[in-house]
């Protein structure tokens, strides 16, 4: 399923090469103890957090960082996910996908929310996400953590946690798994191995 | 009318969008890592899933692959349509038309509400309130209508064709409402997805992921019946195995090229069948003389607390309403929890909001 969900939203006809490896697995799993720590020294604790990770690529992060803080802190923050396909501000410009059904199971009143995306790229998918959260209740705080931030900001949006800052061409491709990032190029099928 | 299988829409034809085998209605599990890694950010939704489609005309104008897709997109608008706010953003600017030359309230105001909860602004007409009872014809109506500044137009007509016909006259998306014995696609899409919801229930929430293996009786006025067609069309699709139940009059007069069976003998199907999806007796379209009286229908035909009895214990009871109680269904047997005809009402705007957001939200118009 996640292969043909990967597949089904690729730019047609196009492939991602990837050209070298910024960081490795255990370079992503430091990162994240180092945001989990700065979370709780940020909030002083974690009252009243809640890690929402946003569909589809800060899902399986966000969950690992849950179960982080649960090592350190000994508490389990409550999980959510949330997919911002029909808040984003593109539709009807391209073809906008959901990914997933939104998973929220609480309320968002008074809590500080902290939202976990991959990549920070042009802010948009943020600021579609910041909408959903308005929508469900008023939080008293939003912080935003995210593995990479790859600048290119097209919104006034910052980030409170991050991983690594990354920076890098307009064009180029980033990705971020549990295993690393990887930053490569979009390809035009069967050129691949011609510029390799 | 066209053949069944015929796609009547100027869309991409489902044969070019590639076979998809692996394309199941499964949603991924969370966090689950995959082989390939995720794409980042804007990437994500650039898509070439199922076809690209400007209309809806017909079932087949999506395919499997486009039935599947409305499935999965629906998931998410059932999940939006639970909360404390069932209502996104996703079409906001945008104007829906309903443009309805037929009697319809729950369809209307099922596509009325798919577009509010979209936040779509939403224009009604009515053929009884309006120009059409002065003489004007339907080109010049949806012209008119086109003219206002839409960017769909979903319409009802008695004259099979019709939708087709208007997709030449009107820049908009055209969402065919049912056109006269014809085809009611998004009727056979919500009986898809009520079907496959009834299934995850059933599954304990694994959901399946096509209709292979079930055995879908489609009982009463096969031959005046849009919402048998397009059924006929999603049914098989999704690799149901169909049969038809009809007396002779009522039973289309040639069944070829259709992918089904076809019997008059209720009474020895209901023992074989996991779904029994009757349709409405459309004494309105019934000009000549096809049923001896409706009485005898419900005996023959009818859904009774006997046939109710003899079905499979786990049979699924679906009817597209409105229900005529004591025609084709015992009144109570169509209150039993059998019964799936609320949960269609139900689905009907979840689909709907799928429907639309994926003609108007998918960047091909």
């Amino acid at each position: 399923m996640a292969d043909r969900e990967r597949s089904s939203t690729r730019p047609k006809g196009r492939v991602f090469v990837a050209r070298n490896q910024v960081m490795d697995r255990d370079e992503v799993r430091r990162a994240l103890v180092r945001i989990a720590h700065e979370i709780v020294e940020r909030n002083r604790g974690l009252g009243d957090v809640v890690v929402i990770g946003i569909q589809k690529g800060g899902v399986a992060l966000a969950s690992q960082l849950v179960a982080i803080l649960r090592e350190i802190e000994g508490t389990a923050v409550p999980f959510g996910t949330m997919d911002v396909a029909f808040y984003r501000d593109d539709i009807g410009m391209r073809p906008v996908l959901s990914e997933e059904v939104t998973d929220l199971p609480f309320d968002l009143t008074g809590r500080t929310v902290v939202l976990f995306d991959d990549v920070l790229f042009t802010g948009r998918t943020v600021r579609a996400a910041l909408e959903s959260l308005a929508e469900r209740g008023r939080a008293s705080s939003v912080q935003l953590a995210v593995m990479v931030d790859r600048g290119h900001r097209e919104l006034p949006i910052r980030p409170d946690f991050v991983g690594k800052n990354l920076p890098t061409r307009r064009d180029e491709l980033v990705e971020v798994s549990e295993e690393g990032v990887t930053i490569g190029d979009l390809l035009v099928a069967g050129e691949e191995k011609a510029t390799r | 009318m066209s053949a069944p299988g015929t796609s009547t829409s100027t869309g991409v034809s489902p044969d070019e969008a590639g076979d998809e085998s692996a394309t199941t209605w499964a949603t991924g599990v969370p966090g689950t890592a995959s082989t390939v890694f995720p794409v980042s950010g804007e990437d994500l939704l650039v898509g070439e899933g199922a076809p690209a489609v400007r209309h809806l005309l017909s079932i087949a104008d999506l395919g499997r692959d486009g039935i599947l897709e409305i499935m999965r997109l629906s998931d998410a608008f059932a999940e939006v349509a639970e909360r404390p706010i069932p209502k996104v953003p996703a079409l906001r600017g945008r104007t829906v038309a309903t443009v309805f030359m037929e009697p319809s309230t729950r369809t209307r105001l099922s596509f009325e509400t798919a577009a509010k909860r979209l936040s779509a602004d939403v224009m009604t007409f009515t053929a009884a309130t309006s120009a059409a009872v002065k003489g004007e014809s339907l080109r010049d109506t949806v012209e008119t209508i086109d003219a206002m500044g839409i960017d769909a137009m979903v319409i009802r007509h008695h004259a099979s064709g019709a939708p087709l016909r208007v997709t030449d006259w009107v820049g908009a998306s055209v969402i065919n409402a049912g056109d006269g014995t014809h085809e009611h696609p998004t009727q056979a899409l919500l009986d898809c997805y009520t079907i496959r919801e009834a299934l995850t229930a059933r599954r304990d929430g694994e959901v399946p992921a096509d209709l292979k293996g079930l055995r879908i009786a489609i009982v009463g006025d096969i031959k005046h019946s849009r919402v048998a067609r397009s059924n006929v069309l999603a049914f098989t699709a999704l690799g149901a195995e169909v049969v038809l139940v009809a007396p002779p009059t009522l039973m289309p007069a040639s069944l070829e090229g259709w992918p089904v069976t076809a019997t008059g003998d209720l009474d020895s199907t209901l023992g074989e069948i996991d779904v029994i999806y009757l349709l409405r007796i459309q004494s309105e379209r019934l000009g000549e003389v096809l049923l001896p009286s409706l009485d005898e229908y419900h005996w023959r035909y009818g859904l009774t607390r006997a046939r109710a009895d003899a079905l499979k214990r786990d049979a699924l009871v679906m009817h597209p309403g409105p229900m005529i109680r004591g025609v084709e269904i015992s009144p109570e047997v169509a209150d039993m929890p059998a019964s799936l005809v609320t949960r269609q009402v139900r689905n009907g705007v979840v689909v709907r909001m799928a429907v639309l957001f994926h003609l108007l939200g998918s960047g091909v118009i």
